[in-house]
């Protein structure tokens, strides 16, 4: 056997114990790894009505059989817990270098369980773990806890996953921050890890990965990395552009949302995008994750005098380095959707979004709302500290580093755009899904990504269906309605079973597909995976997914979308006088899923699923 | 006849770690970068990434220090390769080059290092971006590079003096 290391890490931080056990090969088999092997582990060891912040739930790091292994974007792990932010299951993805870097150390997962009494982190050193005290590294920002852990332990090759001063305060949407800037971004899987009072997990293997058929192995990732050499995104657009080259098009269909999801153009689109970061000098280079033959990371600089302009008081000395982002998605959410033209704004913000541990998506999206409670004259500039006007670089910069720190309005803020805008008593302004913000495809220029928001296992996200590929990029209308459900059904089993399961980053998909993947995995493990199988594992986990958050509580009520998408068109542009209309793909979704009309998987195809 | 030499081009480096999983798979049939012999590194806060492999020094301090002459030379690429048989373990190469490509593995306690895989290197033919790449090259080509940085010592010495 191969691929998998055959060995887990349990950690009890009540009890202050450590214990390895061997994985569960057959749960291994039907779920295969990361976003699908974290979810049977957590539906079978915890009930799913548990508090999200309390010591009762659990939270998980899972990579999977690729992960670790020459497969190119083989570097990812999945965050698996029930998420702050929303409350439903969560599987929160990141490349960087700490996954394989785990299995390195010889795990496919750890399993974090119970609350530390005091700030505490994980040292993990192939066969040495243990439990530490992290009092000193209380308050730190996920930069500066990286490079303390690295010199008072004197390994410097340890790569660190932790949380900044956010996670710490149960920041809502607080993330995970892994080599400084790699994110396990959504859902607030940083707030969870802060409620066990667990800063970091520091990793550093000097072991192999071995497989159960290494020349068959290194025959599928050449002809997989040989694909996408080839292909015009993942070959060269994702290098050359980052994810960043996603706005232009998007805002030319008129679904880029912006002042929070009011419009879907934005008119300082040219000074937000891709080449903007280019011609302006602050895009220095591009850079890869481990194993990734892509090479999407934007590595950049301040160069614009933002320094200068703004105020900024969380560790000012990094402003002068080179530093990564913005993706497309945080160049939006931080940028248009805030109304906000300058970069070195959307820079700052980015930055310290990733030292203080938030995720820029619900960062943006939670101060575009807070200013539209200004604009409406519901917030106060006495409340704020600031004129939190729509388009103010100023405004934005105050608010990330006060939700952040949870200073002043920042506290509110903190708690996510759902619970902000209901405590204003304007909940109509939430622009989300199940308590996750959007992210940056407005759903009423592209029907079929308002399914995809409305049906996501862990609220609003573009990755779980990205039906925005076939509807801009390829030729599908994107104002129909017709053949959406089968589009969502289709990319949601594809991503769960073949790339966040097995250890890949979904951007593959524009090259390869599950007839790649499959003699990789078989290869890696030496089981006859085959396509169906796949296709069949993705949507065992999704119904898996269905099944624990039915159980938190949810129901089809849920699979909505705001007022705002379904009900007030788009005012202008390409996409005026659209709404989103979902009332015509539901249904058909829960049919061709197989689940009744309140959207519960019926007993025949949980059996099929082998979930029954 | 001057020998192909592997090339770095640390401006085409994205940092993906390829070379180091193809180098460990040649060295031991796993993906185990700690046992590479090429090794990437990445210094985030200046935007740069660099791969650095054994230079196959003409003067190989490997082995001059080697008490029991386990270094010798491959005529047909000119690499320095490690005598598994003849090595003691005693780690003295690892301390005598200035460039730290030299390595010992606890499990075999030997040294081991880049050997050009038999004139195939594995780094340069993973490598996605050609910032590793097997080429024919003078032998002094490092002389312009070490002019360059040899005038800036110079100049930093005599400035403060």
């Amino acid at each position: 056997m191969g691929g998998w290391t055959g060995k887990i890490l349990r950690v009890d931080l009540t009890r202050r114990s450590v214990k390895v056990e061997p994985l569960n090969i057959a749960w291994a088999r039907d779920f295969i790894g990361g976003r699908g092997l974290g979810a049977r582990y957590l539906f079978a060891e915890m009930d799913p009505r548990v508090d999200a912040l309390s010591p009762d739930n659990k939270l998980i790091f899972a990579t999977g059989p690729l992960t670790g292994t020459n497969a190119s974007c083989g570097a990812r792990y999945m965050v698996v817990t029930k998420g702050a932010l929303t409350g439903a299951i969560t599987t929160s993805n990141s490349g960087g270098h700490w996954g394989p870097e785990l299995k390195f150390a010889g795990y496919d997962m750890v399993i974090v369980e119970g609350k530390a009494p005091e700030p505490m982190y994980l040292w993990i050193y192939d066969d040495e773990v243990e439990i530490r005290s992290a009092r000193h590294l209380w308050g730190r920002t996920t930069w500066e806890t990286e490079d303390l852990i690295r010199e008072e332990s004197g390994v410097p090759d340890a790569v660190v996953a932790s949380i900044g001063p956010a996670g710490e305060r149960l920041v809502r949407f607080a993330c995970i921050i892994n080599d400084r800037h790699r994110a396990a971004g959504r859902s607030g899987v940083g707030a969870v890890m802060g409620s066990k009072n667990l800063k970091a997990i520091a990793v550093r293997g000097t072991r192999g990965v071995a497989l159960a058929e290494p020349k068959a192995f290194l025959e599928a990732t050449w002809t997989a990395k040989a694909r996408m050499a080839k292909n015009p995104v993942t070959g060269s657009g994702f290098a050359k552009f980052g994810t960043l080259a996603t706005m232009d098009p998007i805002n030319e269909v008129g679904a880029l949302p912006t002042f929070n999801h009011q419009q879907g153009q934005f008119e300082g689109v040219q000074q937000i995008g891709a080449g903007a970061l280019k011609k302006s000098g602050r895009l220095l280079t591009n850079k890869a994750c481990f194993a990734c033959t892509i090479a999407c990371g934007r590595v950049t600089k301040v160069t614009g005098g933002g320094v200068e302009r703004y105020t900024i008081y969380t560790s000012r000395k990094n402003w002068r380095m080179a530093a990564e982002g913005p993706e497309y998605e945080n160049a939006w959410s931080l940028g248009a959707d805030c109304g906000i033209a300058d970069q070195d704004a959307i820079l700052m913000a980015n930055y310290l979004c990733n030292e203080l541990g938030m995720d820029p998506i619900s960062m943006g999206v939670t101060v575009a709302a807070a200013m539209e409670l200004y604009e409406k004259g519901v917030l106060t500039e006495e409340q704020c500290g600031i004129a939190l006007r729509f388009g103010s670089g100023g405004a934005l910069l105050k608010m990330v580093e006060d939700t952040g720190w949870r200073r002043g309005i920042g506290a509110e803020l903190a708690e996510g755009a759902m619970r902000l805008t209901a405590r204003f008593g304007h909940p109509e302004l939430f622009m989300g899904v199940k308590g996750q913000e959007f992210p940056a495809y407005d759903p009423r220029g592209l029907q079929g990504m308002g399914l995809g928001y409305a049906t996501s296992n862990r609220g609003a996200c573009h990755l779980r269906a990205f039906t925005a590929g076939a509807e801009v990029f390829g030729k599908m209308d994107r104002t129909a309605t017709d053949g959406k459900a089968e589009l969502t059904k289709k990319l949601q089993d594809t991503g769960a079973g073949s790339y966040d399961a097995s250890g890949l980053c979904s951007f593959v998909d524009s090259a390869i597909g599950p007839k790649d993947v499959v003699p990789m995995l078989a290869a890696a493990t030496g089981l006859p995976y085959t396509v169906e199988e796949i296709l069949k594992i993705g949507e065992r986990i999704h119904n898996l997914e269905r099944l624990f958050n039915l159980r938190a509580g949810f129901t089809a009520k849920d699979d909505t979308l705001p007022r705002r998408m379904l009900a007030e068109p788009t005012p202008s542009g390409p996409s005026a006088g659209m709404v989103n209309r979902l009332a015509e793909m539901l249904p058909r979704y829960y049919e061709i899923r197989g689940w009744d009309a309140d959207g519960r998987p019926t007993p025949a195809k949980l059996a099929d699923l082998g979930l029954a | 006849m001057a020998h192909r030499m592997l090339r770095i081009v640390p401006e085409k480096c994205t940092g993906c770690m390829q070379c180091e999983l193809a180098c460990s798979f040649v060295q031991t049939g796993a993906f185990q970068p700690s046992r590479s012999v090429i090794r990437v590194h990445l210094f985030d806060e200046q935007a740069s990434y660099a791969p650095y492999t054994c230079f196959q020094c003409r003067e190989a301090w490997c082995m001059t220090a080697c008490p029991v002459n386990a270094i010798a030379v491959n005529l047909a690429t000119g690499a320095k390769v490690v005598l598994e048989q003849t090595c003691v373990g005693c780690a003295l190469c690892t301390i005598a080059c200035p460039f730290g490509t030299m390595f010992y593995n606890p499990d075999t306690k030997k040294a081991f290092k880049c050997n050009l895989c038999e004139g195939d290197p594995a780094c340069a033919r993973a490598c996605p971006t050609a910032a590793i790449v097997y080429e024919a090259a003078a032998p002094d080509w490092m002389t312009p590079w070490a002019d360059k940085v040899h005038s800036r010592y110079l100049e930093a010495v005599s400035s403060s003096s």
